[in-house]
């Protein structure tokens, strides 16, 4: 049953609109009248007081499946996501076996559908087993039927600049793009931390704002010199907006996605020597996080992306040196964008659609995401509380691991439903347990 | 004080407490028959050194049998991360064996306070990573005191691998708090990057830095640091920043020099400054004894039935 009737919802915070869908689809936006409301013989919704927002989209996951299910599956990676509003999630390349041939990313694939809790994506390799050494098969993930575009290395920075070159230059066939991990690796060898005043007290070693900066600059050049496509992975510093600032004003090529924590958390935390505060790129300082939040309020960051990194609990209940780095991010995401963009109040939620979902929705491809609501559009959308507020239980989250840094925090609204092609994956703020289309 | 994992946590009032009890417990067993005290008697004390390091684990062993402490050596046998037993297990096995106090030694910066929250016992920090080393730098305030009579107003100039040194940290927020002014001297690269809020001052150039200072602490150099480029060659490193005799004349006459050990001599140290009279290296040693029964005593008792 994918008939639905969403009443009274707030448009992306533009005014109180009724919107029916049939099998899948949008068919009216306006007004519904009581009659076809009563008569009506699907689904209906009451969002008086919600926001309704086009489904949110994820530019990267890591759903640790194949590998890592004990972290995390593609099944409950995407109830998190679905919970967290997002209608589409990209998969990270980094599972076990690496997502480096066409097989794997069919299989990702593949089990997003039969999960049919988010749209996933698979984002390929650009490097053999991220080795950075050969180049993955790409056109073959490209006619896949998984119909990747996005390339990327993620965990490791594609660091050879004659094999970004040639990376850039490859996806330009079928209109690709790589995803960078901008970190020069020589430059952060053994880092724990970011690099600063509090990693000299805490004696961790430290990871350079420089190491990030280096590679944008360098792949801005790269990318304009080859008019090719690249995306900055979760960018981490203010030197690194600067850079990608300037790109942009020179008709670059270029887009960037800042990461949930990189908009709330400092380096201050590293303070516990908890490792659910370690993460790669490391949390920068609190100057960092003000030029972030304000690149993202103007556009010159495209896209929030969660980075959602869960780990199993031995990986994190260690010493901070041997832990992995990585938070979990999707069931977080949203709370934390609208807190960064000056909170529920004054929050613009056209800008909240564009930073979560249309944007990301373009640079993935991703054409049946990140539309509004109109006439003969899939019915991806997402229903949000702005005045409500929740607590972060880390045992009540969706995803199989449990490593939040957000933890007893109070955060802004809540998504109280997500539809995907108008089936309700979380409905009442609860996961929709029969997921069938 | 429940543990102790970094000097500066402890207060102005707790480091002088350390002290004190340090000058009692050198008082209390020097020139005893049995150089030994009943104050820890029944109490299990467990030394988990996961870097090897005879010095520090036999100092604290020593330490603990003076006060007739049970040691356990739980020698934990890998030396690196991810490898072996988990620290939480560790953690979890001597929480079961009951242990009243955990002597840790470990090569992650932070592990002492990650096991604090794993176990009930005191956690003693014998060494963190490049983070803290508590007990070398009240062993090195104490060794100052005896020698210079105070440590208020002195001078001390820490020369050398201050970025990958606990020692240095450590003692920079030790002395600086007991009212000392510290002198960090080294190149550039062996600085931590963003330390211009420490109490400190800091210089490239030792000649410079030797003026007027009443104490010098050589910090060991690792050789290898030059294949990373902290420096070009030992020989360069020995020239700019070795304490020979030539920069050992430089110093004011009272002036002392101190190194954690083990030297590297020819290196950060001349053989025979290391030899001479105004090295306190062996002193260093005995007093770090006193410093770890002070420290057992104190964390172990809360300081009661003295």
């Amino acid at each position: 049953m994918t008939d639905l009737l969403i009443k009274g919802a707030d448009l992306i915070g533009k005014g109180r609109k009724d919107i029916l869908v049939r099998d899948g689809r949008v068919a009216e936006v306006g007004s519904v009248s009581a009659k076809d409301a009563a008569s009506f013989n699907g689904t209906v919704v009451d969002a008086d007081g919600l926001v309704l927002l086009p489904g949110l989209v994820d530019l990267h996951t890591h759903l640790r499946e194949p590998g890592r299910e004990d972290a995390e599956t593609v099944y409950s990676g995407t109830r998190a996501a679905a919970k967290g509003g997002y209608t589409a999630v990209c998969a990270m390349a980094n599972s076990y076996p690496v997502a480096d041939t066409a097989g794997v990313v069919e299989q990702v694939a593949a089990l997003g559908k039969a999960a049919g809790y988010a749209d996933v994506q698979p984002i390929g390799a650009v490097s053999v087993g991220l080795e950075g050494k050969q180049l993955a098969e790409i056109g073959a993930m490209a006619h896949s039927a998984a119909a990747v575009r996005m390339f990327s290395d993620d965990g490791h920075c594609v660091s050879d600049p004659i094999m970004m070159r040639r990376a850039l230059e490859y996806v330009k066939t079928f209109g690709g793009l790589i995803a960078q991990h901008a970190e020069e690796p020589r430059l952060t060898e053994g880092a724990q931390m970011n690099e600063g005043a509090v990693s000299a007290e805490l004696g961790l070693p430290g990871w350079p704002a420089v190491a990030e900066e280096a590679i944008i600059a360098r792949d801005v050049l790269l990318a304009e010199y080859t008019g090719a496509r690249v995306h900055f992975c979760h960018v981490s510093t203010a030197r690194s907006v600067d850079i990608i600032r300037e790109a942009k004003a020179r008709g670059a090529k270029v887009t960037a996605e800042v990461c949930p924590h990189h908009l709330l958390l400092t380096d201050e935390a590293a303070r516990t020597y908890d490792p659910v505060y370690k993460v790669n790129p490391p949390l920068r300082r609190e100057s960092d996080v003000a030029v972030l939040r304000g690149a993202l309020a103007e556009g010159v960051i495209d896209a929030v992306a969660t980075d959602h990194a869960p780990h199993a609990p031995q990986d994190k209940d260690c010493e901070w040196a041997a832990a992995r780095p990585g938070m979990l991010g999707l069931e977080t995401a949203l709370s934390i964008t609208v807190l960064a963009l000056g909170g529920p109040s004054a929050v613009d939620w056209d800008v909240v659609a564009e930073r979560t979902s249309r944007t990301p929705a373009r640079i993935a491809g991703l054409e049946a995401h990140g539309r509004d609501p109109q006439p003969g559009t899939e019915a991806n959308f997402t229903l949000v509380d702005p005045a409500a507020t929740w607590t972060v239980v880390p045992a009540d989250l969706a995803s199989l691991s449990r490593n939040t840094p957000y933890a007893g925090m109070e955060l802004p609204v809540t998504v109280q439903a997500t539809f995907l092609r108008g089936r309700a994956t979380v409905l009442n703020g609860k996961i929709a347990e029969e997921t069938t289309e | 004080m429940k543990h102790l994992l970094t000097t500066k946590e402890l207060t102005r009032d707790e480091a002088e407490l350390i002290l004190d009890v340090t000058q009692q417990m050198a008082d209390a067993v020097t020139g005893r028959e049995v150089p030994k005290l009943p104050a820890l008697r029944g109490r299990t004390v467990v030394n988990l050194f996961f870097e090897d390091s005879t010095r520090t684990r036999t100092s604290f062993e020593t330490a603990a049998k003076r006060l007739s402490a049970d040691v356990v050596n739980f020698a934990a046998k890998t030396s690196s991360v991810n490898k072996g037993e988990s620290l939480r297990d560790t953690a979890l096995t001597l929480q079961a064996m009951g242990a009243d106090a955990v002597v840790i030694r470990h090569p992650a910066a932070g592990a002492p306070q990650r096991l604090t929250e794993w176990i009930d016992g005191a956690v003693l920090n014998a060494g963190d990573g490049t983070h803290a080393h508590p007990t070398q730098a009240l062993l090195d305030a104490y060794t100052m005191k005896q020698r210079l009579g105070s440590i208020e107003g002195r001078t001390v100039a820490i020369v050398g691998d201050i970025l990958h040194s606990r020692v240095a940290r450590s003692n920079v927020w030790l002395l600086s708090k007991l009212g000392a002014n510290v002198r960090l001297v080294g190149p550039p690269t062996l600085l931590p990057k963003d330390i211009g809020e420490w109490p400190v001052e800091i210089g490239y150039d030792l000649d410079a830095s030797l003026k007027g200072v009443d104490a010098v602490m050589m910090l060991r150099v690792q050789r290898e640091r030059m294949h990373a480029a902290f420096f070009p060659t030992a020989n360069e490193y020995a020239r700019l920043y070795g304490l020979d005799e030539r920069r050992l004349a430089l110093l004011p006459d009272h002036a002392i020099v101190m190194h954690p050990g083990p030297m590297n001599r020819g290196m950060e140290i001349a053989a025979n400054v290391a030899d001479s009279p105004r090295a306190t290296i062996t002193e260093q040693v005995t007093n770090g004894v006193w410093v770890r029964m002070a420290v057992l005593y104190l964390l172990l008792t809360n300081g009661e039935a003295r």
